[in-house]
C-alpha cells in the first residue's frame, strides 16, 4: 500500500527524512529542506542585502548542495547577494584533481564566478610532498591549517564580504565530541557558533547555512535533484582522530536519529567555568595572521617543512617561537626530536 | 549515606572501605559525619525473580552488617509511593556562621566519643516483602518506554528520586554516589548525546545541589576504574555483582551501552582518554538561562535541572521544531507534534465530583472544568527539559508515570495557566520572562 506523504497528503511518499523519520513526497522534501536552510539563514541574519558571498567549495556534496541552495534561495527571496565559488587546490593527486572537475562543470551549470588557490602557490608545498615528509598520521593537521589561511587569502583576492562553508550537522556534532575528547576546551565553546567573529586583519567572517541539515538529507537531495558531485574519501585520512568521532556519531545516529541534533543542542548549551583560562586573540609576528601564539600554526608548520623538521608543528612548541622568530639555529637535541617520525 | 550502585557494588564499597578508615579514631585527619548505607533494590524493574533478589539483599546485608553502620534496603517499587515534595526544589539551609563550625566539630566530638553508632535498632534481616502487583506496576511503567536509551534514563530518575527521599526522611544531608572517573567520563559523553549540554555540572561535577536540601557528592571521581579493581584485589574489598538494564546486551542496544563501549576501546588505543574528558568536565558549569529568577528557576519535571528549553532564534531546538512544522500537513497548524504528549487526569481532580469549591470559571465566562465533561490535559512537554522531553517522546503512554509526577504536572500546569490570566497584573519581570 503506497504511503502518502505526510505533509501534501496527496502524492506517494518516496524517502523517508532521516531527521524527522516523515515520510515525504519529492518536491515537499525539496521544499522543507530549502526552507530549513532559509530559516536558519533569517534566524541567525548571516547575510545582508548587497553582500559579496564567497563560497567554499570543494566539488564534494556539501558544497555542492550548498552552492545549488545558496542560488535557489537568493533568487526566490531576494537576497540580493553576489555569489561566488572559491576552491582550494591541496596537491593531492587522484583526489582534487578530480572533484576540482566537479566544481568547474558547477561554476558553468550556476553560471558563477570562480577562484582557485592552490597549497603549491601559497606555501609553495603540495599535499603530496608534505606527506612523503610528515607521513599519514599528523597529515590533516598540517591540510587543515593550511586550507584555513588559503580560504581567507582567495576570499580577500576575489574580494568577498563573507564566506560561507558546507558544514553540516554531522560535522558540527563530529567536532563537538572530538574537543571533548581531546580537552579542548576553547575550541569546544566556539565551535557550535554559526558564524565565526569578523575582527581582524586578513580574516573573512565565514558562516555555515547547513549546520543543522543532516548528511544523509543532503545527500538524499543531491540525489533526487540530480546533483552531481564527487564522493570519495580523501586518501590520506584513514587514521585521523576525527575518525573515531564520526564512527561514534554514525553508530549513535543509528540507535537514535534525533543524537546529532542533541549533541549540538548539548554543544550550544555548554558553559565555560569562571577562571578557566583561555587563549587571547592576537597575531602572528610574521605573516599577520591572527593567533593566539607569538607566531601562528602555519608558519610553524611551514618552517618545520622548510628545515625538515616535520614535527615542529605537532605537541607544545611555543616555547621555541622566538627562537625561530629571530632565526636562531634550534639546539642538536631539539632538533633530534623534531625530526623524528613514526610512518 | 552512600549509595550502593548496581552492577558495580564494588565502588560503594572502596567508598565504605574509605570512610570506615576516615572514621577510626587513629586516622590523621579524622572524617566527622555520620555515615549510613543505602541500597535500592532495582531487580523488579531488571526482571529478577524473587528468590534472585533476595539472595542478592542477603548478601548484602552480610557485607553491611560488617560495616558497623547502619544501612536501609529500599525496593524501588516504593517510589510509586512517594510524595510530590520529591520533585520540588527544597530549600536549602541556611549556612551556618564560620564559628558555629568549631563548635559543631566540638559537639560531634564529645556525641560520638564512643565510635560509629551500633546498628542494634536494624530489625529488618530481610528485604521488605514487595507485592507482586507493586512489581508488575513498575515493570508496566519500565516497559511504556520504547527504547532501552529511553528506559535507563528513566530507570536513573526514579532511582534518584527515591535515593533523595530516602535520605530526606532518615535524617541524612548529604547523598555520596560511587561514579568513578570512568564511569563519569562515560556519562559526560552520553549525557552530551542526549542532549543534557546545560545540565553537564550538574550531572559529572563532585557536587550537586539540584535538590536543594539534600547534596549530591560523588567522592571517588578521581579515581579510575582500573585503580579501583586494584585496590579491591589488595586490600580483599568483596564485591556483590548485580545484573542492570544493559547487562549483556549488543553495543548498540541503548546510547548509554554505546558509549561505554566506545570510550573503553578508545582508551585502550589512547590511554589519556578517559582523564582528559574528565579534566573537561571540570572545567564546566550550569548555564544560568535568562529565564531564570534568583529565587525560582524554571525546574524540569524529571530530572530537577534548570530548563533549557528557551526558544532562542537561530537554536538548534528551534531548528527541531522547524522541521518538524515543515514535515507536516500546512493544514494543521503550526504546535501539533505528532502523538500528542498529553495525559487525561483522572476524574476524581475534577472539581465537581469532589465535591469541592467551585472552580470559579464559570464566574469568569470560562468553561468550568467539570461542566465540560473534559478532565484536566496536561502537555508534559512544556515541564521538561530538553533531554527528559525525547525520554517522554519514547515512551507508548505516560499514564503509568507514577502518581506523584502526574500530580505535581498538574499543579504546575493550573499554576502556569494562573500566571497567564494575571501576568499583566505582576510587577516581578522576572517570573515574566523577556
Amino acid at each position: 500500500m503506497p504511503v502518502l506523504c505526510s505533509s501534501c497528503a496527496e502524492k506517494r511518499a518516496v524517502l523517508k527524512r532521516p531527521k524527522t523519520g516523515h515520510s515525504l513526497c519529492k518536491e515537499c522534501f525539496f521544499w522543507a529542506f530549502e526552507e530549513e536552510v532559509h530559516q536558519t539563514i533569517v534566524a541567525a541574519k548571516l547575510f545582508k542585502p548587497g553582500e559579496t558571498v564567497g563560497i567554499a567549495a570543494s566539488g564534494g556534496k556539501d558544497s555542492t548542495v550548498l552552492a545549488h541552495v545558496m542560488k535557489v534561495l537568493n533568487e526566490r527571496y531576494s537576497y540580493g547577494l553576489e555569489l561566488m565559488l572559491l576552491s582550494v587546490d591541496e596537491g593531492i593527486t587522484g583526489y582534487r584533481d578530480d572533484s576540482l572537475e566537479t566544481v568547474k562543470r558547477n561554476q558553468q551549470q550556476y553560471e558563477l564566478p570562480l577562484k582557485i588557490v592552490s597549497y603549491e602557490e601559497l606555501y609553495g608545498w603540495t599535499m603530496d610532498a608534505i606527506v612523503k615528509q610528515v607521513g599519514l598520521k599528523n597529515n590533516c593537521t598540517f591540510c587543515g591549517v593550511f586550507r584555513r589561511q588559503a580560504l581567507d587569502r582567495g576570499a580577500i583576492m576575489l574580494k568577498v564580504d563573507k564566506i560561507c562553508t558546507g558544514h553540516n550537522a554531522d560535522d558540527v556534532a563530529e567536532t563537538v565530541l572530538m574537543n571533548v575528547l581531546r580537552g579542548d576546551i576553547a575550541r569546544l565553546r566556539r565551535c557550535t557558533a554559526i558564524s565565526t567573529a569578523s575582527e581582524g586583519e586578513g580574516v573573512v567572517p565565514r558562516c555555515k547555512p547547513l549546520k543543522y541539515a543532516y548528511e544523509k538529507e543532503i545527500v538524499l537531495y543531491a540525489y533526487f535533484k540530480k546533483l552531481d558531485y564527487f564522493s570519495t574519501e580523501c586518501i590520506y585520512s584513514p587514521n585521523a582522530y576525527r575518525g573515531y568521532a564520526r564512527t561514534f556519531l554514525k553508530d549513535l545516529e543509528s540507535v537514535r536519529p534525533s543524537s546529532i541534533m542533541d549533541i549540538i543542542h548539548s554543544g550550544e548549551n555548554l558553559s565555560v567555568r569562571e577562571g578557566v583560562k583561555m587563549p587571547v586573540q592576537g597575531t602572528c609576528n610574521r605573516c599577520g595572521y591572527i593567533s593566539s601564539q607569538a607566531l601562528c600554526k602555519s608558519c610553524v608548520l611551514l618552517e618545520g617543512l622548510n628545515r625538515g623538521l616535520p614535527k615542529l608543528g605537532i605537541g607544545k612548541h611555543h616555547r621555541l617561537h622566538d627562537k625561530i622568530l629571530s632565526q636562531q639555529p634550534l639546539t642538536e637535541k631539539e632538533e633530534r626530536k623534531l625530526k623524528s617520525v613514526d610512518f | 549515606m552512600c549509595q550502593m550502585q548496581r552492577g558495580e557494588c564494588s565502588c560503594g564499597h572502596q567508598s565504605r572501605r574509605y570512610i570506615l578508615q576516615g572514621l577510626s579514631q587513629n586516622a590523621h585527619k579524622k572524617l566527622r559525619f555520620l555515615p549510613g548505607i543505602v541500597y535500592i533494590d532495582e531487580g523488579g524493574a531488571v526482571g529478577q525473580s524473587v528468590e534472585e533478589r533476595q539472595r542478592t539483599v542477603a548478601e548484602l546485608q552480610a557485607v553491611f552488617k560488617a560495616t558497623g553502620f547502619p544501612f536501609h534496603m529500599v525496593p524501588l517499587e516504593e517510589v510509586l509511593d512517594l510524595p510530590s515534595s520529591v520533585v520540588v526544589m527544597a530549600p536549602s539551609p541556611s549556612e551556618p556562621p564560620a564559628s558555629a563550625y568549631k563548635a559543631a566539630v566540638d559537639h560531634f566530638i564529645q556525641s560520638d566519643s564512643s565510635g560509629c553508632l551500633t546498628p542494634q535498632y536494624q530489625e529488618q534481616t530481610l528485604l521488605p516483602e514487595v507485592q507482586e502487583s507493586r512489581t508488575q506496576v513498575l515493570q508496566q511503567l519500565i516497559g511504556s518506554a520504547k527504547t532501552l536509551t529511553a528506559r535507563q534514563d528513566l530507570l536513573n530518575t526514579l532511582r534518584q528520586h527515591l535515593l533523595v527521599h530516602t535520605a530526606r526522611t532518615k535524617g541524612y544531608s548529604k547523598l555520596m554516589l560511587g561514579d568513578n572517573c570512568t564511569r563519569l567520563a562515560v556519562k559526560l559523553l552520553t549525557s552530551l548525546s542526549l542532549g543534557r549540554g546545560a545540565q553537564l555540572a550538574q550531572d559529572t561535577g563532585f557536587s550537586d545541589s539540584r535538590y536543594g536540601d539534600i547534596i549530591l557528592v560523588r567522592p571517588m571521581r578521581d579515581y579510575s576504574a582500573k585503580e579501583i579493581a586494584y585496590y579491591n584485589y589488595m586490600f580483599n574489598v568483596t564485591s556483590v555483582f548485580i545484573p542492570s538494564l544493559d547487562t549483556k546486551t549488543t553495543d548498540k542496544a541503548s546510547i548509554q551501552r554505546l558509549t561505554e563501549s566506545f570510550v573503553t576501546k578508545l582508551q585502550a588505543d589512547f590511554p589519556s582518554t578517559v582523564s582528559t574528558i574528565y579534566r573537561t568536565s571540570e572545567k564546566l558549569q550550569t548555564a544560568c538561562r535568562s529565564s531564570c529568577t534568583a529565587d525560582h528557576p524554571d525546574r524540569c519535571l524529571l530530572c530537577m535541572c534548570a530548563l533549557d528549553t528557551a526558544v532562542e532564534n537561530a537554536s538548534a531546538f528551534q531548528a527541531t521544531l522547524t522541521s518538524e512544522q515543515l514535515s507536516q500537513s500546512k493544514s494543521l497548524g503550526a504546535t501539533r507534534t505528532e502523538i500528542p504528549r498529553q495525559i487525561r487526569a483522572p476524574v476524581e481532580q475534577c472539581c465537581s465530583s469532589g465535591g469541592g469549591e467551585d472552580c470559579g470559571r464559570a464566574e469568569t465566562g470560562g468553561d468550568c472544568c467539570s461542566s465540560a465533561k473534559e478532565p484536566e490535559t496536561i502537555d508534559l512537554k512544556s515541564l521538561l527539559c530538553y533531554s527528559c522531553q525525547l525520554t517522554i517522546k519514547d515512551m507508548a503512554s505516560v499514564e503509568h508515570l507514577p502518581q506523584y509526577i502526574l500530580s505535581e504536572a498538574q499543579k504546575r500546569q493550573r499554576r502556569y495557566q494562573m500566571r497567564e490570566e494575571i501576568s499583566e497584573f505582576l510587577l516581578d519581570d522576572g517570573d515574566e520572562g523577556d
